[in-house]
């Protein structure tokens, strides 16, 4: 998340302290430096690890404690699986079909490789999604496969175990 | 213990030859190919029936077919290895109906019957106080239905997932090695004997859905057949996507799997890293169990091939004859 605080001492410990009392893990804290700041604030970046369920609590917490949180949220999508759509990828919509991912707001497309041989051949990508938990990962495949099955795509899974 | 084989194809030639050879103190009373048959209560020279196969390609008397044998040899185990067939599951279907019904114990290779009419035969194998045993239906020389009925007893199965298919597995497998493409894969495999002229039971992924099928009822007896997997093959898979895959240090391997929990049975193909245990190479298989109290074991080894195939039919019919047969 990317937080506004005073530039005063003890304001960064005030601003982590609710963080850590939320059970949260502190990854890592960047300062920005940013001369069209408003005087006296500065803006910090801080990467964190915290249950799903704790979030909300800890923005009213921080909302309280006289924080301005500018982003939330960049750094929620946690968990990658990467797939492989095997088909015409172009010619069935291929935005479409990645924006049926982006769309739900808990999984997005991050990466995207693709290779297409022919115009007349089916062309093969790698797609890597990102989500918030395993359930959205599973709710994301699932979409995709639906896609897939409706366009006439080929999708090759990763193999989840069960262990 | 006297058997009479039924099927000289590839599984029944090395079950035979390596009864001729090995002794093991099983005696054969009686043979039967397509067309012919032979019979002999004291005891049929293999080696020499063998022979006679290789040269004219009839084991014996065309007036003795491999029904007659079924319904009136004098044997205590049917070794019903004749071909194939997924519609019908004929004509091993009657031979081993009539067989369990004689009350005699039947040993089969064929995953035509097994898959589907488990529950039917089984059932008819207990009524009658005989045994039916089937492990050469699943992975050929790999032990998996002794290992899940006997290693590893008293387990909660939760799962069972692996390359059953060594067909695809070598096609896969060149296809990540040398950037071949799905047909020059199959091409090859053709040449060197792995695929058949026509590959659609291999490669569409219907031979493993059958192994699947089988292990799902041999562990859970949940009378699950053919049409309830979904099965995705590998016939359309590209090489840029093995490409791609290895891209991520991790490669393609058509997969079945079985998980009753998650009411999953699925054939299809799927991304593993390289370093997984059931990435293996060319044709041979692998199968991981996932049980609760062993956790998950893995076993590896040729799935197909006369010698391997018979090990399973040999590892079955010594299982009967030690346990089973009184005076063996």
């Amino acid at each position: 998340m990317k937080i506004e605080v005073k530039d005063a001492p003890g304001q960064l410990v005030a601003a982590l302290r609710p963080i850590s009392d939320a059970g949260g893990n502190i990854m890592a804290v960047i300062h920005e430096w940013d001369p069209t700041l408003r005087p006296k604030t500065r803006i910090v970046q801080v990467v964190l690890d915290l249950p799903e369920e704790r979030l909300d609590g800890l923005i009213t917490t921080l909302k309280a404690a006289g924080v301005t949180i500018l982003r939330l949220g960049e750094e929620r999508l946690l968990l990658k699986r990467s797939v492989i759509m095997i088909g015409h990828l172009m010619h069935t919509d291929l935005s479409d079909t990645v924006g049926q991912i982006d769309r739900t707001g808990y999984a997005e497309v991050v990466e995207m490789h693709m290779t297409m041989p022919g115009i007349a051949q089916r062309s093969s990508a790698l797609l890597t999604i990102s989500a918030t938990n395993r359930t959205h990962m599973d709710e994301a495949v699932k979409i995709l496969r639906t896609v897939a099955k409706k366009k006439d795509l080929l999708l090759v899974e990763p193999l989840e175990e069960v262990a | 213990m006297r058997v009479a084989i039924l099927g000289l194809g590839s599984v029944g030639r090395g079950v035979a030859s390596m009864l001729a050879r090995k002794g093991l103190g099983i005696t054969v009373t009686g043979i039967a190919d397509s067309k012919s048959g032979v019979c002999d209560p004291a005891g049929i020279d293999v080696a020499a029936v063998l022979e006679k196969k290789a040269k004219t390609g009839l084991c014996g008397d065309p007036a003795v077919t491999a029904r007659s044998i079924a319904e009136g040899g004098e044997y205590d185990v049917l070794v019903e290895v004749t071909p194939t067939d997924v519609e019908t599951g004929e004509p091993a279907l009657t031979h081993i109906r009539a067989a369990l019904a004689m009350g005699k114990h039947v040993v089969t290779s064929n995953k035509g019957p097994m898959a589907l009419y488990f529950r039917d035969l089984t059932a008819l194998a207990e009524e009658h106080g005989v045994q039916l045993r089937y492990e050469a239906t699943v992975c050929g020389a790999i032990p998996i239905i002794q290992t899940i009925q006997h290693g590893l007893a008293g387990n909660t199965v939760h799962a069972v997932y692996g390359v059953m298919n060594g067909t695809c597995n070598y096609i896969l497998t060149r296809m990540a090695d040398e950037g071949l493409t799905y047909d020059q894969a199959l091409a090859e495999a053709r040449e060197l004997g792995y695929a058949e002229a026509d590959p659609t039971f291999d490669v569409k992924g219907i031979d493993t859905a059958l192994k699947l099928v089988i292990l799902a009822n041999t562990i859970w007896n949940n009378g699950v057949t053919l049409k309830d997997v979904e099965c995705t093959g590998i016939d359309l898979l590209t090489a840029e996507a093995l490409t791609l895959a290895g891209s991520q240090n991790s490669t393609i391997r058509l997969i079945g799997e079985v998980v009753p929990e998650m009411g999953l049975l699925r054939v299809s193909p799927r991304i593993l890293p390289k370093k997984h245990p059931l990435v293996v190479r060319d044709t041979l298989n692998a199968v991981t169990v996932v049980t609760d109290m062993a956790g998950a074991i893995t076993e590896v080894g040729k799935g197909a091939g006369s010698v391997e195939t018979a090990s399973a039919v040999i590892g079955d019919l010594l299982f009967i004859k030690n346990c089973h047969v009184k005076g063996h």
